[in-house]
């Protein structure tokens, strides 16, 4: 598929042999420029919800407050999960670079996994507190809780939809430019969901047990 | 089922009043009329394969101009009703809930729906033309973009006829949008349908800030390109750093209304003041998004129509620079009244102050590139000529507004309506038709007829002062802005009777101009060189309209206005230009499946605005389905061969 590519100069200019696979075609190297940019706006989007989440934190309205709600081991365990599936997302890439397609893949499914299992807890997690006193609705402080968690629980997800099915086009497709492109962006994606995760981890869970 | 299934009284098609009556009437007849001509005349298909599936960022281009235009005419009426509300005192013209519906929508409309639509016809026609790029960076989500805010104003103009119309304004502070003030469905069509034409805007913004990135021709840098694209890059900075602001006020308070949440509620914590903050981070620098095109195109006009090159060129893409960047830390003027406190409020107020620097540089600018030149009154030069006093004096009464303190009288009385139509109807709309005058011939391949032209400039552009100035002194007599009506003893009658006049005069003006369109079409001098103008930009290269490649053998760039400067050398040399050998050029194919993603996300958006989950989740569901069979998809792109581009080149008539 690729051979297509490469028998013309995209938009009438020449492939760069040198660059890695993922920006040797002048298509590649665009569409990870537009996702940086793409993730700027995300990042605008989580700064906001950040924002809001501190203005109301406080707002418990009488309701179970952060100190009470919140369990070390549950989002600890979190942390470590998510921190430790974008290690093994980059190996993913690490092995994507070697042409081993088998690591890449390899790499990508336990990435899922773990992606998976700390969707799993932060699910238990939220069932946990509807189900004892603590909904969306019963104050701003968990409004925004639920809002600004849950908004990057739901990235995740997308992430790990998004991975599985590039691990499908790895697997019938091998690697190639446009899978390495592809490979390419979903890891951006991933680790920027880590750093978003590491600001949740000190902004919202350790500030609410220490308060 | 109770959620899933609406109640169906008489809520769901809105009844009761002869203007919506008509509406709906016409609604139906207008429906029907369009498919029985394009049944008759057999023009499906060609709608499907030229115009629902291109990916071609021209045609994208003239979708949404005639988008802006229909859209236009819609918040045109809706002011023009509003002003016949107010040609005298106690008048029942309209009622109260009528009247807060309409100028709910104008706002809505006029700025979502008119403005960024109108920005964006100009960013499609002309960036990619001007860089020497055969196309945007993403064509695709270009169609995408456009879908998406098409289908949203389908949504949002539904409200009309079905459930009714949004009424808390058009920035919608809770908690008069909260569900505990405004059961009805109004204001879920506004939050619904502006969250996905905002999800459209960021997709452009991201899309023409790669584009100018990467995609320039060799030799084009940064400070060889024209000042239009130098203020698409500042406006797509802007949205892109701006929008995700709007996403999340809307989805906050869509959270509160769908499901309980108490962000922005008078219960549990909420706090409505936080709404009104997100809101503004957002719509600041919303208003600097679509003037800043404005000013871009005002530099093209008025170098191309003085015959000089623009003055101050480092200065003028400094100044659109600076502005993107104080245009973040202006928003709380929007609120001075709300008590942020004193020190807030002064940073702010002096931020507000300093934006007018940067501008007043572009103001002398222009100023100075007439200055000696060889001036052509045409029809955009016309509207660029006509934007600066306005915009002075708008300007001016800015600065009025920005100081904090004084800002405790004017604030939403109907002089500050005065100062934000002055800056938004004198800098984008006036901007926008000088655009649409000077791109028109590059679009359609024909010129707009100049003589009603100018009887349109003339008409809009009196109108509009005889509108807004008796509207200065209104405020400044006690006038607030949204009130129905108003008693007759208070001193407004004559002047708002006037203001009427002037609307209507400016209504008159806008006919004139679809008169003008309307009779192009038909009569309009064909342009047979691609450079009517004389221009000095690449755009003006090709021939009119272009190719659908736009290039057949990208440019190599020298120098600031490109086009000039390769006609200057031509005239002096007749040594025969080498041409290099054509090469197989690379495009991206149509696709159908933008449409069918934003349809249904409207279908989605529909069930939402209603409570109803299971379509809502249902449309979440085909969406994902789209993406991945986007994501799937490998053959979405062809090469054009040489032979092609011959043909199409010699009928074109070039070699």
């Amino acid at each position: 598929m690729t051979i297509a590519h490469g028998e013309f100069p995209v938009h009438g200019r020449s492939i760069n042999h040198d660059a890695p696979l993922e920006y040797s075609l002048e298509e590649g190297a665009l569409r990870i420029f537009g996702f940086w940019l793409f993730l700027a706006t995300d990042l605008v989007l989580f700064a906001c919800l950040f924002a809001t989440y501190v203005v109301l934190h406080g707002a418990a309205a009488g309701g179970p407050t952060e100190a009470q709600l919140f369990d070390v081991p549950g989002f600890t365990a979190e942390t470590l999960i998510l921190l430790t599936s974008s290690f093994t997302g980059g190996l993913g890439t690490y092995a994507m670079h070697n042409g081993s397609r088998r690591g890449l893949i390899t790499w990508m499914i336990i990435t899922v996994l773990l992606g998976l299992s700390f969707i799993g807890l932060e699910v238990k997690e939220f069932v946990t507190y509807a189900t004892h006193g603590a909904p969306l609705q019963r104050s701003a402080f968990l409004s925004a809780f639920f809002t600004l968690v849950g908004t990057h629980g739901c990235h995740v997800s997308l992430g790990i939809l998004w991975m599985l099915s590039i691990i499908y086009q790895l697997a019938r497709r091998g690697i190639t430019p446009i899978t390495a492109r592809k490979v390419f962006i979903v890891g951006l994606y991933w680790h920027f969901l880590d750093i978003v995760w590491v600001f949740i981890f000190t902004v919202v869970y350790l500030n609410g047990v220490m308060s | 089922m109770s959620t899933f299934l609406p109640h169906f009284p008489a809520t769901f098609i809105v009844t009761g009043d002869p203007l919506i009556y008509g509406a709906e009437v016409s609604i139906v007849l207008a429906t029907v009329g369009i498919l029985f001509v394009l049944t008759y005349f057999k023009k499906w298909r060609w709608l499907w394969r030229e115009w629902l599936t291109t990916v071609d960022h021209k045609k994208i281009s003239v979708m949404y101009l005639i988008a802006a235009l229909l859209m236009f005419f819609r918040g045109g009426v809706d002011a023009m009703l509003m002003r016949t509300q107010l040609i005298r005192p106690n008048m029942s013209f309209l009622q109260a809930e009528h009247y807060n519906q309409i100028f709910t929508t104008h706002g809505t409309i006029m700025i979502l729906f008119m403005a960024m639509p109108f920005i964006f016809a100009m960013f499609n026609i002309a960036v990619p033309l001007q860089i020497g790029a055969r196309d945007v960076a993403f064509p695709y989500l270009n169609a995408v973009s456009f879908w998406l805010f098409f289908f949203a104003a389908l949504l949002f103009n539904l409200s009309f006829v079905v459930g009714g119309s949004p009424d808390a304004g058009w920035v919608s502070y809770p908690p008069l949008a909260g569900l505990e003030f405004d059961r009805g469905p109004g204001e879920n069509f506004y939050l619904l349908s502006l969250q996905i034409t905002g999800i459209g805007s960021i997709a452009t913004g991201i899309n023409f800030m790669a584009t100018i990135l990467k995609m320039r021709a060799p030799g084009m840098t940064l400070m060889r390109m024209p000042l239009f694209s130098w203020s698409v890059l500042a406006s797509s900075i802007l949205i892109i750093f701006a929008f995700p602001a709007l996403t999340v006020a809307l989805a906050l308070l869509l959270i509160d209304r769908l499901a309980g949440a108490h962000f922005f509620t008078m219960f549990q914590g909420g706090n409505p003041m936080m709404y009104i903050n997100l809101f503004w981070i957002w719509g600041h620098p919303e208003v600097y998004i679509v003037i800043l095109p404005a000013f871009g195109i005002f530099s093209e006009v008025v170098s191309t129509f003085s015959g000089k090159r623009i003055f101050g060129y480092s200065s003028m893409v400094a100044s659109l620079m600076t502005i993107s960047v104080i245009s973040y830390v202006l928003w709380v003027h929007h609120f001075f009244t709300m008590g942020a406190g004193p020190g807030v409020n002064s940073f702010f107020a002096v931020a507000t102050m300093c934006v007018g620097i940067p501008t007043g540089v572009k103001v002398f600018n222009w100023l100075f590139t007439m200055y000696r030149g060889r001036i052509r009154l045409t029809v955009p030069m016309l509207w660029a000529i006509a934007f600066i006093p306005i915009f002075a004096i708008g300007g001016a009464t800015g600065v009025m507004l920005a100081a904090a303190p004084a800002d405790y009288q004017y604030h939403n009385s109907f002089f500050l309506i005065a100062h934000f139509h002055q800056v938004l109807i004198g800098g984008t709309v006036f901007g926008m038709l000088a655009g649409m005058y000077y791109w028109w011939p590059k679009m359609f391949g024909y010129m707009l007829n100049e003589r009603l032209g100018r009887w349109a400039f003339w008409l809009f552009n009196s109108g509009f002062y005889v509108t807004f100035f008796p509207q200065y002194l209104l405020g400044l007599m006690g006038m607030t802005r949204r009130m129905y009506t108003y008693p007759a003893n208070m001193g407004w009658n004559t002047l708002n009777f006037i203001s009427t006049m002037g609307a209507y005069v400016m209504g008159i003006g806008f006919i004139v101009l679809v008169m003008d369109v309307v009779y192009s079409i038909r009569f309009g001098e064909r342009d047979v060189t691609g450079d009517p103008w004389n221009g000095r930009t690449l755009e003006w290269s090709l021939p009119s309209p272009a190719p659908h490649y736009n290039f057949a053998r990208i440019p190599t760039v020298t120098s600031r206005d490109a086009w000039w400067t390769s006609k200057q050398e031509r005239s002096r040399s007749d040594a025969p230009r080498k041409l290099e050998p054509l090469q197989p050029i690379h495009m991206p194919k149509s696709s159908g499946r933008p449409f069918i993603m934003s349809a249904i996300f409207f279908i989605g958006g529909f069930g939402l605005v209603f409570n109803w989950y299971a379509l809502g989740f249902l449309a979440l569901l085909g969406v994902l389905v789209s993406m991945l069979l986007r994501s799937l998809e490998y053959d979405t792109d062809y090469y054009v061969p040489v032979e092609e581009i011959e043909q199409t080149e010699a009928a074109l008539g070039r070699a």
